[in-house]
């Protein structure tokens, strides 16, 4: 008995002192839930070419890795969001000094079930729907039912980028917010699969997302613009309203291990592999 | 050198005996501590009453109503399913059922209670919720009343096992009392087992109920999340668990959302704390 509870304590030390030896070779990365795929490609690649260095990727939002990046616990924030000035004015007390660099395009799709008539709608009309102005899918031309709005929980870049973009249509002194009826879905998995099985459901994400089993709305800027379908053409033109971008943060500009990999990633072929997780690249 | 061994081990026990009482009081302060501080920026009445939880918004709106309503809509749903169905469960298992059933039953309930809430939150989101969506022709199946037949999952076992104890601690003379009145079994049970083990089978209740409003990961992934005071058990509801769960990893540290998820945590405190001493009051009772 006490043999092997001795074990046990040597096996949790050892794993301990493992974990605690900070390696110099090795970068932690953190953040955006929408990023994390995108991340793990291009760390999966990165160390194919250099196995002597080591990158850990892990998600938990926007905000996660931006308060971790702060307190020091990792070296390169992955963000689907603009830095707060709040975050910028805790991280100077901390003696970091956020770097911002600008790696990827990210579409927001709004979508619905495909069993939903509507195709299109204006901003205009998707701020009403996810403020809970409009309430009826009859409003915006599709059947009587109740509209059930789907939102991204507020740990998430992607809610806050929409509720700035969409729903106040960037006035920064919007008072807008989403509908208190709307659901608070903790991932963008858990939005695609209920939309999947609701046809009154509507909801966004990133457009890594999309699969066959939902439908995009194509949205136009007013009523007189084109209504315009989420895809990396009319993200790099411009065209598709709702777009944001995507972003590393590291503490001062990057050195040593950690610019190799932020230049690995804006490099051509890290470009590639974020046209492969169906992100829009920022380098052609 | 035996004196000495027995000293070592003596103390050893002690402050590991001490550590749990430790342990709590330093939760306790730490929470007290970063809670309320929310109250610089929200009185204790509007944070208790107001109706709006927009936490990240300038300026913040930090009103926890709709979460306390959702939080004992989803307990009580899970209450008036779990107690009759637990209470009965026990009772078969203590008087009714012959030995090989009986075996078979509590490992069945042990298995129950095995099952981790993650688990039972993902089966309950792909079967539950599109069930109760058709059942009740709703426009979303993530409602209160899913999250309570999840959470009444896992009630049970603590329910059974507990109120079966209490049955089977019921002096066996009064039951032999009973038949020697000439009262049926089931009167027997009814009239002198129930009642003679009642305060174990509150106890028993309370105790589940504790599990319950504390449960998390389940409800996050099956009640909707929507911060709205509920009418009925067939809308979505939005619990004080699963706001933060779900926000804590987002709040900056030091900001008013992060006070206000640990004034969250005090909330859920104290009532978890009423229940579970609301239960040792009834179980000593029994004594």
């Amino acid at each position: 008995m006490f043999k092997r509870l001795l074990l046990v304590l040597i096996g949790f030390l050892f794993t301990i002192s493992v974990f605690a030896a900070k390696d110099d070779n090795s970068i932690q990365i953190k953040g955006s839930d929408t990023m994390v795929n995108l991340g793990q490609a291009w760390a999966e690649k990165y160390m194919e070419e250099n196995p002597e260095d080591f990158v850990a990727v892990t998600g938990g939002g926007s905000g996660t890795g931006l308060s971790s990046l702060i307190s020091g616990s990792c070296d390169i924030a992955m963000s689907s969001r603009n830095i707060k000035d709040k975050e910028i004015a805790l991280a100077k007390q901390k003696g970091i000094n956020p770097f911002e660099i600008r790696i990827a395009l990210d579409g927001l799709a709004v979508v619905t079930s495909p069993a939903n008539p509507v195709g299109k709608l204006t901003l205009e009309q998707l701020a009403g729907i996810f403020t809970g102005r409009i309430s009826n899918w009859k409003e915006v031309g599709g059947k009587d039912e109740r509209i059930v709005i789907l939102s991204r929980e507020v740990n998430s870049g992607t809610h806050v980028y929409f509720k700035e973009h969409v729903l106040r249509n960037n006035n920064t002194n919007g008072k807008e917010e989403f509908a208190p009826s709307a659901l608070m879905l903790s991932s963008s998995q858990a939005i695609a699969d209920e939309v999947a099985a609701n046809p009154s459901a509507i909801g966004y994400y990133g457009m890594g997302y999309i699969s066959s089993k939902q439908k995009t709305i194509a949205v136009a800027r007013d009523d007189k613009a084109e209504y315009v379908e989420p895809s990396i053409e009319n993200v790099l033109s411009g065209k598709y309203p709702i777009s944001r971008p995507l972003f590393l943060y590291t503490n001062d500009q990057p050195q040593g291990l950690i610019k190799k990999f932020v230049d690995y990633a804006l490099s051509k072929e890290g470009q590639d592999i974020v046209v492969k997780t169906d992100f829009v690249p920022v380098k052609k | 050198m035996r004196k000495l061994k027995e000293f070592i081990i003596e103390k050893l026990i002690f402050i590991s005996g001490l550590a749990s009482i430790f342990f709590v009081v330093l939760i306790f302060l730490f929470l007290t501590k970063e809670g309320l501080a929310v109250f610089k920026y929200a009185s204790p009445v509007d944070f208790l009453t107001g109706k709006s939880w927009y936490p990240i918004s300038e300026p913040a709106q930090l009103g926890i109503l709709p979460l306390i309503f959702g939080s004992l809509m989803v307990t009580l749903g899970a209450a008036i399913i779990s107690i009759p169905i637990g209470v009965a469960c026990a009772v078969y298992i203590a008087e009714i059922a012959p030995l090989r059933i009986k075996e078979v039953l509590k490992a069945g309930i042990e298995l129950l209670a095995a099952i981790p809430s993650v688990v039972l939150g993902f089966i309950g989101m792909v079967t539950l919720v599109p069930w109760v969506k058709t059942v009740f022709h709703l426009p979303t199946g993530l409602t209160a009343l899913s999250g309570s037949i999840i959470l009444a999952f896992m009630a049970m076992p603590t329910i059974v096992s507990i109120a079966e104890d209490a049955l089977y601690s019921v002096p066996k003379s009064y039951k032999e009392g009973a038949f020697a009145l000439g009262a049926t079994h089931w009167q027997t049970i009814y009239r002198v087992l129930l009642p003679a083990a009642s305060s174990g089978i509150v106890a028993a209740v309370m105790l589940g109920i504790g599990r319950v409003i504390g449960e998390t990961m389940a409800v996050m992934m099956i009640t909707g999340n929507a911060a709205v005071i509920p009418q009925n058990i067939l809308v979505p509801v939005r619990t004080l668990t699963a706001t933060i769960a779900a926000e804590m990893g987002e709040a900056v540290v030091g900001s008013e959302h992060y006070f206000a998820l640990f004034a969250i945590g005090i909330v859920l405190f104290i009532i978890s704390f009423i229940i579970n001493v609301s239960a040792d009051l009834f179980l000593h009772k029994r004594h």
